[in-house]
């Protein structure tokens, strides 16, 4: 397929994961920031923006312009309707390789974006659109598209961006000073009721950051979707089957896969922050580079004369 | 005839137009019968809830057309427009027959030029043409065609004569419109499908991945066939993905194409794939930086010297222009004659060519009265009509058509055939042109039943292009009902067995149903 397909594609996984990552996040954070005297609701959104990436605009930062920030700018892609728009339009660039009912689905997401009040309420109701809607898109891909390199690419974007998520989202326990309960953190992920299952009501701290982490079967965990990025990418390049890799992304991957998963599970949970840097580090680096390897695009005309 | 139509014989009487739907004294005619009477049983309220409902389907599917920047959805309206069998069968050997004069014009002015030679056509008018490239002179094409696809716009004036109006034969677009049109219809307005045969148009793609193929290099086993767009600011942005969707095959830009040793290749995750057939939707001057603009960043570098060598086929062939001039087209009658030893099936537009000094001096006289037209615009740019024209329009139209006599002509203004249009809470009589569509892969033309009805959405507006506030209607062409269409299988009847149609339940299932029953 054409490179520049195959970029977008890549990109319409990330995008749309980024967007349900980001409004489990908001959703989850609204609720106790609401809770705040003013002044700590200001610091403590200003450190949630941090989290995701992102620097304040202006000095004064509060509440909307924190729902700005995340949800509503169209002009960032960090934002969940910059994100929804950007897959968007990268689905318009390859919508003769993608399925029809995927490009409709994206498509209609993106005219729905300007249908929710902007205030704290409604982004209640826009979180929760947006987690609807992003799974509506996975499952369209999952069924209607085939699960040829096209569909790799996008699983591969996805698998890689969730565990950025993931790690944004642990990497937020610390913003609020009062200290936000794993509770609502396997909440925020999706993982309450899987986690109460496999641990029973006992439980600590430490094992709600583990379940997230390293959690080889919940599709959420860090460690899972490391794992399903991996796959992709083996099944992309399937050289190199006896020694080594030569793929970079491939030992990116696995590296922060498996520096994970054979580290002392008490040593992580002391130096938390840190370990969710290297996550996104990695991710970032293994993006790098697959777009090298699968993406390169000659920036400018190249004309190799009549003589080959 | 419910209300929706009250008033609409007294409009259609003073715009002086023939109406597709209804012969004088508002009675429908044949080929219109189920429509009207499909349209009959409607209150206003059905309408516009369907034409909303439409209009949404075009957003939500991305069928639109890019507008200053902006991507608009392209208006449909309920009313389809119908073409009887026996008018369409002159239309379809109609367009062929002028492709087939164009063609063999092409090869001749790309090569031995007997036509001027023989005094048929004089040979400064060809090498004056905008659109002649001396970079494509003196080679045939690989695969022997030039123009694979055409659009011959025809119009019907006020007699009900079809009428050319002018020949596309460049980079015709607006088919994805009539197979989405024709998707949306169903929904809109399945009564009127009812009991006629109406030809299918779904076999567009087909058709032309075929003759794309057909007419790939010599040697090639499994020709690989891309669409080159401009990119998705391209006001056909949406028609050259449905198009490569449809066909299977890659939608490229200019910056995924390279060329080596006079061999053309993809960027692929897997490396350079060979490209054999490239359905091009760009302007020929943007297509090669080395031999036309080489400011233009949308082509690839090599492309004609790769089809000059024959390690590609572009099509439509590079040149093409010079055979859609509007100054070539008031002598379409002549090369049809000259190459064909025919005459011509359709009848041109009266077209007064200005570069003659009798014909401008009559044409400069009477410039209210007529349509004055650039040779080679396209999209209604630059055109202007006389009645419309203010006193200063026309004084500086003059200025330039003594400047430039070679790029203009002038026709009469012809009233174009109206069809009902819903405006507002009725239908009112609106002027529609016709472009049907023709493939050509080196044996054969075909022509797509139907085609691309415009249709000006103002009242007595005659300018039907999208970018000037035009719309579109669905186009039907009836069959002869004996004759079926050719797509039509013959429906087989299907035995149900009785272990089959047992759908398998969980165990609880039964129990939950006594439960229920008592």
């Amino acid at each position: 397929m054409l490179s520049r397909i195959a970029e977008s594609l890549f990109w319409i996984g990330r995008y749309v994961e980024r967007a349900d990552g980001t409004s489990r996040i908001l959703d989850v954070h609204l609720e106790r920031l609401n809770h705040l005297p003013l002044e700590e609701q200001r610091s403590v959104a200003r450190e949630l923006l941090a989290v995701m990436g992102a620097k304040p605009q202006s000095e004064e930062f509060g509440l909307p312009e924190l729902l700005h920030a995340l949800a509503y700018d169209k002009q960032s892609a960090s934002s969940i309707a910059g994100s929804l728009g950007a897959a968007r339009e990268n689905a318009r660039r390859a919508r003769e390789t993608v399925s029809q009912s995927l490009w409709e689905s994206l498509n209609t997401t993106y005219y729905g974006l300007n249908q929710h009040r902007k205030d704290v309420v409604g982004t209640y109701r826009f979180c929760n659109w947006v987690l609807e809607r992003t799974a509506m898109v996975r499952g369209l891909a999952d069924t209607t598209v085939s699960h040829d390199e096209s569909w790799l690419f996008m699983v591969l974007g996805r698998s890689l961006e969730r565990a950025d998520m993931t790690a944004r989202m642990l990497s937020t326990r610390d913003v609020q000073s009062a200290g936000m309960s794993w509770v609502n953190m396997l909440r925020c992920a999706g993982a309450y009721e899987s986690f109460i299952r496999t641990r029973r009501a006992a439980f600590g701290d430490q094992h709600a950051a583990e379940f997230l982490l390293l959690d080889r079967l919940f599709p959420r965990s860090i460690v899972y979707a490391l794992r399903d990025a991996d796959e992709c990418l083996a099944k992309l390049d399937p050289s190199a089957q006896r020694v080594g890799f030569i793929n970079d992304a491939r030992r990116i991957v696995g590296q922060a896969r498996t520096f994970l998963e054979f580290h002392r599970t008490d040593d992580l949970m002391s130096e938390l922050p840190e370990h969710m840097e290297r996550v996104q580090k990695a991710v970032t680096q293994a993006s790098d580079a697959i777009s090298r390897k699968y993406f390169n695009q000659a920036d400018e005309h190249a004309w190799v004369g009549e003589v080959s | 005839m419910s209300d929706l139509f009250q008033d609409y014989s007294e409009a259609a009487a003073r715009s002086g137009a023939y109406d597709e739907m209804f012969a004088p004294g508002h009675v429908a005619r044949k080929s219109y019968g189920q429509v009207s009477g499909a349209l009959r049983e409607l209150s206003l309220a059905d309408v516009t809830a369907r034409a909303d409902s439409m209009a949404r389907t075009f957003l939500d599917r991305g069928v639109t057309f890019d507008y200053a920047g902006e991507e608009r959805p392209f208006p449909l309206d309920i009313v389809p427009r119908v073409i009887p069998a026996d008018e369409w069968d002159v239309l379809e050997r109609g367009v062929a027959q002028r492709v087939k004069a164009l063609e063999a014009f092409l090869n001749d002015v790309y090569g031995r030029m007997a036509v001027v030679t023989d005094g048929v056509i004089p040979r400064q008018l060809i090498t004056t043409s905008a659109h002649f490239h001396r970079a494509v002179h003196g080679f045939e094409p690989s695969g022997g065609v030039r123009v694979h696809v055409s659009g011959i716009d025809v119009v019907r004036d006020a007699a009900g004569t079809f009428r050319v109006l002018e020949d596309n034969v460049r980079v015709p677009s607006g088919v994805s419109y009539v197979l989405e049109n024709r998707r949306a219809m169903a929904k809109g307005l399945p009564e009127a499908f009812g009991q006629q045969h109406i030809r299918p148009v779904e076999e567009y793609p087909r058709r032309l991945l075929s003759a794309l193929r057909k007419t790939a290099p010599a040697g090639v086993d499994d020709p690989t066939v891309v669409v080159l767009t401009p990119g998705v600011f391209n006001s056909a942005y949406f028609e050259h993905t449905l198009l490569a969707g449809l066909m299977g095959v890659e939608l490229v830009e200019g910056r995924d194409l390279i060329c080596r040793g006079n061999r053309v290749y993809m960027r692929t995750t897997a490396g350079e794939q060979r490209v054999d057939v490239i359905y091009k939707r760009i302007d020929d001057d943007f297509l090669d930086p080395l031999q036309f603009r080489s400011d233009s960043m949308l082509g690839c570098p090599g492309l004609v010297n790769a089809a000059r060598a024959g390690g590609v086929t572009i099509a439509n062939a590079v040149g093409n222009g010079v055979a859609d001039d509007k100054l070539v087209y008031s002598y379409v009658p002549d090369l049809i004659r000259y190459y064909l030893h025919e005459e011509p099936i359709i009848a041109n537009v009266d077209t007064f060519r200005l570069e003659e000094k009798e014909a401008r001096e009559h044409v400069l006289d009477r410039l209210d009265e007529l349509v004055v037209k650039p040779v080679d615009g396209s999209g209604g740019k630059g055109l202007v009509i006389g009645p419309d024209a203010t006193k200063d329009e026309l004084d500086a139209l003059r200025k330039r058509v003594i400047a430039d006599p070679r790029g203009w002509i002038a026709q009469p203004v012809l009233q174009l055939s109206t069809v009902p249009t819903l405006s507002g809470d009725r239908f009112g009589p609106r002027h529609v042109d016709l472009r049907p569509f023709a493939v050509n892969d080196g044996d054969d033309v075909w022509v797509l039943p139907g085609g691309l009805t415009r249709v000006a959405l103002k009242e007595g507006s005659l300018i039907v292009n999208s970018s000037q506030g035009g719309g579109s209607k669905d186009t039907w062409v009836l069959a002869n009902s004996p004759q079926m269409p050719a797509e039509v299988i013959p429906r087989q009847s299907v035995t149900v067995r009785e272990q089959v149609s047992v759908w398998p339940v969980e165990s609880n299932w039964r129990d939950r149903q006594t439960e229920q029953q008592q």
